[in-house]
């Protein structure tokens, strides 16, 4: 059953179509990987039953010749998202057992295309993490170790189930959330192909809110096509999520493939940090001479605020995280602590239920929004968010079709290795991928390469807004150049 | 800027999180660091700068101010730790 594992979308598409292979034996070899590695600590829910329910009922509609673009595809579904009667918590012990009575818009559209839901995927506590060690399940290991050794490594976050499953051949896609990285570090981290959609091309309904100015769902897969194929089912308008973009969804597909030639390809001169490793350094230097032998033209850009973004960041996402977390109350769902009065209830519920790294973030942003702090942190990081936009116009006004950048400043590290003294230390993870959400531009993360010690290492393009599809066309030639790259099998 | 031992209380009390005495230090500890790595914001020169509201250039969208959705009181509490009669339970607040 191993082939049935290792083949991409597109392939097992085609095989459906052929009729090689049912949805239900395509399910099932997933179900029995996934089972075979829990040690990987991917999956925090898995649900055979509806699995196998779904891919009956969808083997049924292929042999009508009634299908959807995903039919029988099987899929993991990041715990972030609302799924209908299945347990989501997003990690968190404040929400416990949860069960919601309604399914994310995201997730909905992906099981009206026939799509096979194969589980919920771990995650850092609602998304704040970029090693997935935050969650309240446990850490995510990730199936690449460095040569020669047994370390455990994290496989970033926080989607960290997600990437991890994919890479893993657990499941052929997930689904997946980024705020400041979340999909696009993970993605490098485990040589999978990450996609940060425009703000506003996914419905943010259903979906846990971390930082609602800043959330976007988007795909993590094995291919570029593949995660073309998932942003297809996964965008589009919502009425329920007023944010959402009301546009026409593209057939990202058809992107693939498509020529770059004559494409102004930005090079940011801020990218290029002082103790960036050589071999991020070299890759990126790859990365941008496959394009050009595609024919693209390479430009060197300016990002002046690139700098201010991430410190920008962690006062934007922390304030508007205390705001939509003083939901979690103990009353209306979830976790509750009893107290002598309704306020003690209320402090009880939150001290146990938010781990260490909610509850430092929703502590400073509850300090950067109190009156007499507003003005100073808030508001000035919302004019800095203001400027770091206006450097990505400026560079798209000169005519540049997309910016190539690296994906993360390091390989995957060990479990326990960073942020223990330091938080910051942790957070530098996302330098390169942050101004894309503060920007609110699409994003897409590609295997590009490995690490002295055999470690996957990505590369970033970003796009103009609601320009996925060119980002794609550029992601393809990288991957064609590059090559792809799978992890030995050691669980 | 940097907080203080008062502040981190206060804070916590704000962010309605209880907090024992002996995690304060700790936590002081790494809300200075937060605060230090964000203090170099201050050197932006944000003069005449609009302070971003929404990110994509969007109008906002209304709709008619009519009821849409509800009668499901069951899905409502059904996830709530204490409820009578699709009441939610807390603890008296009026004596």
């Amino acid at each position: 059953m191993t082939d049935l594992t290792s083949m991409t979308i597109a392939e097992a598409k085609a095989g459906l179509a052929k009729k090689s292979f049912t949805s239900l034996e395509l399910t099932d070899a997933h179900l029995a990987a996934i089972e075979a590695a829990r040690v990987l600590n991917a999956f925090i829910l898995e649900t055979p039953d509806q699995a196998r329910d779904m891919a009956r009922a969808v083997d049924a509609k292929i042999a009508k010749g009634e299908g959807g673009p995903l039919a029988g595809i099987p899929l993991g579904i990041k715990d972030l998202f609302a799924t209908k009667d299945v347990r989501t918590t997003a990690c968190s012990k404040i929400l416990g057992n949860f069960v919601p009575p309604y399914e994310s818009t995201v997730t909905s559209q992906l099981w009206r295309d026939g799509a096979v839901m194969l589980g919920k995927l771990n995650n850092d506590e609602f998304a704040m993490g970029s090693s997935n060690e935050t969650s309240c399940f446990g850490p995510v290991v990730n199936p690449w170790r460095r040569e020669g050794s047994n370390t455990t490594l994290v496989p970033g976050g926080s989607s960290g189930g997600s990437a991890s499953a994919v890479a893993a051949l657990l499941c052929m896609g997930a689904t997946a959330t980024d705020t400041g990285g979340s999909i696009r570090q993970p993605a490098a981290f485990t040589a999978t192909v990450g996609v940060k959609p425009t703000y506003g091309r996914c419905s943010r309904w259903g979906i846990v809110a971390f930082a609602s100015s800043l959330d976007q769902a988007g795909p993590i897969a094995r291919t570029t096509r593949d995660a073309a194929i998932l942003m297809r089912s996964m965008a589009g308008h919502d009425p329920k999520d007023t944010t959402s973009v009301d546009r026409a969804v593209p057939d990202y597909e058809a992107a693939i493939g498509k020529s770059v030639k004559g494409m102004k390809i930005g090079i940011p001169k801020e990218y290029r940090l002082d103790g960036m490793p050589a071999e991020i350094e070299k890759l990126w230097s790859e990365g941008a001479a496959w394009l050009k032998a595609a024919g693209a033209e390479l430009v060197d850009v300016s990002l002046p605020h690139t700098k201010y973004a991430l410190p920008a960041y962690y006062i934007v996402a922390p304030a508007e995280a205390s705001s939509n977390l003083a939901r979690y109350d103990g009353v209306r769902y979830g976790l509750r602590v009893p107290g002598r009065s309704i306020g003690e209830l209320y402090e009880n519920t939150r001290a146990e239920g938010f781990g260490d790294e909610v509850r430092r973030r929703v502590m400073i942003g509850t300090y950067v929004l109190s009156a007499g702090y507003y003005d100073a942190y808030y508001l000035r990081a919302q004019k800095v968010r203001t400027l770091i936009k206006k450097d990505f116009e400026d560079c798209f006004a000169k005519g540049i079709s997309a910016i190539l950048t690296p994906a993360t400043p390091s390989a995957a590290f060990g479990v326990g290795e960073k942020g223990g003294a330091d938080p910051v230390e942790m957070y530098l993870n996302d330098i390169f991928t942050v101004t894309v959400n503060m920007a609110g531009l699409p994003g897409i993360a590609v295997p590009a390469g490995t690490d002295a010690q055999g470690l996957p290492l990505g590369l970033q393009l970003i796009g103009r807004p609601f320009d996925e599809e060119t980002l794609f066309s550029l992601g393809e030639v990288v991957e064609q150049a590059a090559g792809r790259f799978t992890p030995q099998r050691w669980w | 800027m940097s907080v203080d031992a008062a502040t981190v209380r206060r804070i916590a009390q704000l962010a309605r999180i209880a907090v024992t005495e002996a995690e304060v230090p700790h936590l002081q500890g790494e809300l200075n660091a937060m605060l230090a790595f964000v203090e170099q914001l201050s050197e932006v020169n944000v003069d005449g700068v609009e302070p971003m509201t929404s990110v994509t250039p969007m109008e906002m969208k209304k709709r008619t101010d009519v009821v849409n959705d509800g009668e499901i009181p069951d899905d409502i509490v059904r996830n709530a730790p204490e409820t009578q009669n699709h009441f939610f339970l807390v603890p008296k607040v009026v004596e």
